[in-house]
């Protein structure tokens, strides 16, 4: 078995809007090893979400449209698939959980039809066979009194809950990857933690690779094998877990791990990276992040970086560093 | 929900009462005397009279209101003044012609408007949806009359495929049983009866027809795209489900809850609309029924009428807002 789950190559997504064409992706290349999770940070607006919407090409067209690159799976580029083909990999090899909880469930069916739907849909059960199998899952996603929960409305259940039973349906075809598009965002704070929880604990029992979309360094730093940084449609460093934090290259990614707040040292105020998320209508010449980073220099105003390996599994896309070569 | 029913119902009384009052005041205040209509204009002044007395015209306002709706309570809606016949017998007697009129152009209204909305919305920008709503708009802005001479003229006069005024053909021996033609004729075995009464109702039913079904297309189709836009759709299509799954089943089923509104309200109009078609098409509804009381100042019998239309209207509003909690889940009604 190869050891790549997914790999994405060189990904644009565009939207084409009355104002002008919005490069949310441009030119994003990944891995997602087996078993594995891979984490994607960035500043809101910088295409993480683009890109999750578009490995399942769930890309609202029009306005959306992948314009270019290839997305590997198990092998094989999911850009090439036809409607047909994507469909069964979509809920049964590769699942999504999405950031808001409150108004992904369809209001009108109960939670059991929801997962049932998605049972029957790809493992080809009858009523109630789907049925004991979808109460399975919700019991392992802590749905307390499934017997009784399982038949209720979204609208019958808190935001925790109902991220609890997109999970459930995610998981529900045992997928080989989940893809979970910041999870913990719209809920309380003290339901974060027991999703973030429940999402690793599945993890392992399931053998899932994980694609998790976060701001929260913390979680990264807990959860994720590799990270991504994302700036403004592009991954300008990919590391593993431990290299980012510790040996992080890029100008940007240091300024994030500076603004998370960390116990260990005395009242240290939040630092926020100076300047303004750019305009994807109107990026700037050269390195999109390069108004905003102390170090640019003449070639960072006129030159994009290319995403270049300094060393095993560590890229980085930065002038500073494709100079020292 | 069977307490809420009840509760409805009971709402009827203060409603039948207020549009009693109002249509009472209407049409006392109107120009024109029953007496003089059925006296004729040279009647001398003692005949008038005379009539006046005969149907308490003579009275106060108040008091004949009064009288009225002791009568109303008893269940007795009065004689008409220029046929002397009892109203109730004869609102019952244009009642069925009126209910199928108005039930086929509902359910072609429904089924046309609903497809053509879903099929535009699920196509936004495309040849069809941009032909759809045009015709819907040409639709809306049709005044009913005009649409019906039209039809009259076109497939009546000019093609004479189909028959453009009364039930049914005169020629045809028919038995009633019901008073619904085309259950009778069903019933009976008529079989010519059935063709010739279907005929004569597929022009009145176009007519009436048109505005609620341009409605419901365009109500359909704005409350298609905007459930389409909605996160639970892209739910729905991460699962797998096919493009025909997510509309048909999941996005349908949502948009229906604003199109339920329009539905019930334009059952309203339809009553209106109703009035306009039976006169155009000879319709022997209550539609042309009340025109001639109208006419004619037959206070009983437009107060029937009225009252008629008012209950049907209450009743209608109570099953739209019943259709709500079978597809809407978060409505109860306690
Ligand atoms: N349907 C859409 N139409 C137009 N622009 C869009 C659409 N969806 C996303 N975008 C744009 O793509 C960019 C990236 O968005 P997104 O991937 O959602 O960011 P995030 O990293 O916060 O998840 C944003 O600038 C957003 O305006
Ligand atoms: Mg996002």
């Amino acid at each position: 078995m190869m050891k790549t789950l997914l790999e994405i190559k060189n990904l644009k997504t565009h939207f084409f809007t009355h104002e002008g064409v919005v490069k949310a992706v441009d030119g994003v290349s990944l891995k997602v090893d087996r078993g594995k999770t891979l984490g994607i940070v960035g500043e809101s607006g910088s295409g993480k979400s683009v890109t999750a919407l578009s490995i399942l090409r769930l890309i609202p067209q029009p306005p959306g449209k992948i314009i270019g690159g290839e997305i590997y799976f198990e092998g094989q580029d999911l850009l090439k698939l036809d409607n047909k083909e994507i469909r069964k990999i979509r809920g049964k090899k590769i699942s999504m959980i999405f950031q808001e909880p409150m108004t992904s469930l369809d209001p009108v069916f109960t939670i059991g039809h929801e997962i049932i739907e998605t049972i029957q849909l790809h493992q080809g059960l009858n009523k109630k066979e789907a049925r004991e199998k979808a109460l399975e899952i919700l019991k392992i996603v802590g749905i307390p009194d499934v017997e009784k929960r399982i038949d209720s409305y979204p609208h019958e259940l808190s935001g925790g809950m109902r991220q609890r039973v997109m999970i459930a349906m995610a998981l529900s075809c045992h997928p080989t990857l989940l893809i979970a598009d910041e999870p913990t965002t719209a809920l309380d704070v003290t339901i974060q933690a027991q999703i973030i929880k429940l999402i690793n604990d599945l993890k392992k029992r399931f053998h899932t690779s994980v694609i998790l979309i976060t701001h929260d360094l913390g979680v990264i730093a807990e959860m994720c094998d590799y990270v991504a940084v994302m700036y403004a449609g592009q991954v300008v460093e990919y590391a593993e877990v431990f290299t980012l934090f510790e040996k992080s290259l890029h100008p940007y990614t240091q300024g994030l791990s500076k603004s998370i707040p960390r116990l260990n040292k005395e009242v240290e105020k939040l630092q926020v990276i100076p300047g303004m998320v750019p305009n994807l209508l109107n990026l700037p010449p050269g390195c999109p992040f390069h108004p905003r980073c102390s170090y640019n220099f003449e070639k960072c105003r006129s030159e994009n970086p290319e995403l270049i390996e300094i060393e095993d599994s560590h890229l980085v896309k930065c002038h500073l560093f494709t100079e020292k070569r | 929900m069977k307490w809420y029913i009840i509760k409805r119902l009971l709402m009827l009384i203060p409603v039948l009462l207020g549009v009693s009052i109002l249509s009472f005041s209407l049409i006392h205040l109107a120009p024109g005397d029953p007496a003089i209509t059925i006296a004729g204009e040279h009647a001398s002044i003692q005949t008038i009279n005379a009539i006046r007395e005969k149907y308490g015209l003579d009275k106060p306002i108040t008091t004949q209101y009064w009288i009225w709706l002791k009568q109303v309570l008893k269940g007795d809606l009065g004689r008409s003044i220029v046929s002397n016949e009892s109203v109730t017998k004869e609102i019952a007697d244009r009642f069925p012609n009126t209910f199928e009129l108005t039930m086929f152009s509902m359910f072609f209204a429904i089924i046309i408007g609903c497809i053509a909305g879903i099929i535009s919305a699920s196509r936004q920008y495309s040849i069809l949806d941009y032909s759809f709503m045009g015709l819907a708009l040409f639709g809306v802005s049709m005044p009913v009359f005009w649409l019906g001479i039209m039809l009259m003229m076109i497939f009546g006069v000019f093609l004479k495929w189909l028959p453009i005024s009364g039930r049914i053909s005169m020629m045809i021996s028919f038995q009633q049983i019901t008073g619904f033609y085309l259950l009778d004729s069903l019933l009976t075995g008529n079989f010519e009866a059935f063709i010739s009464s279907l005929r004569h109702l597929i022009l009145p039913s176009i007519a009436l027809a048109t505005i609620p079904m341009a409605t419901i297309a365009r109500i359909t189709r704005s409350s298609m795209l905007e459930v389409l836009r909605q996160d639970f759709i892209r739910t729905e299509r991460a699962k797998g489900l096919s493009e025909r799954m997510v509309i048909y089943k999941h996005a349908v089923r949502n948009a229906m809850i604003p199109v339920v509104t329009v539905i019930g309200l334009n059952f309203g109009l339809l009553l209106s609309g109703a009035i306009l078609t039976e006169t155009v098409f000879s319709w022997p509804g209550i539609g042309r029924y009340i025109v001639n009381a109208v006419n004619m100042r037959d206070y009983p019998a437009v107060q029937g009428c009225i009252l008629f239309f008012a209950f049907m209207f209450v009743i209608v509003n109570l099953i739209t807002d019943i259709v709500y909690v079978y597809i809407d889940p978060r409505i109860h009604y306690g």
